[in-house]
């Protein structure tokens, strides 16, 4: 994974597979660098992504959550057709960006 | 049905087996020659049963998780996925979409997920003695 801060935008990079243990230290670290940046906007780019059960749905879930308490918005990006077929199993589609 | 293979694994309910679980599962099931598509449905539903034997059954503590999977000649793969741990109270409820018992982090899509890449499932489950989860996945690429 790689985090990327520019002006008020922070881009994080996932890569691997991300499952109940992998997401753990993911969302730690996000929410840490969220807390410390307060960007105005958050991407997730799943294009690095091998692997993706509804962890992932979680793991947007959650920084979509974290993220708004601090008035950023949260988009995802690069998510391959299967994994956004998770992602739309959740309705999070709705609410947030997905390009 | 005739069945061609099988194989029988006993891991601890650890995280770091969601991994290892779907890796042995999907091994297995290249004997049918899967698409990419087939093997990423196996392993993601593999996935959402294994993980919920850790965070519900066991409540991410101690406990042994029994995989069983077995090849037949029609080209299907059955996947049982047992735990010893708490049971299900409500298997309806449980297999509704978004429905949880964890916090924030965990959407509530196991179940659905599980149901929409495979072919059939099953849940059975018993409070206080565990659940079975068997998942069947037929292999129309072969």
């Amino acid at each position: 994974m790689n985090i990327a801060t520019e002006n008020d935008k922070m881009t994080v990079i996932l890569t691997g597979e991300i499952d109940h243990h992998t997401a753990r230290p993911i969302r730690e670290e996000i929410d840490f660098e969220l807390i410390k940046k307060k960007p105005a906007k958050l991407i997730l780019d799943f294009s690095g992504v091998t692997f993706m059960d509804s962890s992932g749905v979680g793991l947007v879930m959650g920084r979509y959550k974290a993220a708004r308490a601090i008035n950023c918005r949260t988009t995802v990006s690069g998510l391959k057709e299967r994994d956004k077929k998770i992602m739309q199993m959740s309705g999070l589609i709705n609410v947030i960006e997905f390009i | 049905m005739k069945k061609l293979n099988y194989f029988k694994l006993a891991i601890p309910a650890k995280s770091v087996n969601e991994g290892f679980s779907r890796a042995a599962v999907s091994a297995f099931a290249a004997l049918f020659d899967p698409t990419v598509e087939e093997l990423s449905d196996i392993k993601t539903a593999v996935s959402e049963a294994v993980t919920n034997c850790i965070v519900h059954a066991y409540k991410e503590k101690d406990g042994v998780i029994y995989i069983d999977a077995s090849a037949y000649d029609n080209g299907s793969v059955k996947i049982k996925i047992r735990d010893k741990g708490c049971g299900i109270a409500d298997i309806e409820k449980a297999r509704e979409a978004l429905f949880t018992t964890s916090g924030d982090e965990r959407s509530g899509l196991g179940f659905t997920v599980m149901e929409s890449f495979s072919d059939k499932l099953s849940v059975r489950s018993k409070i206080g003695i565990g659940t079975t989860v068997t998942i069947t996945k037929l292999i129309k690429s072969r």
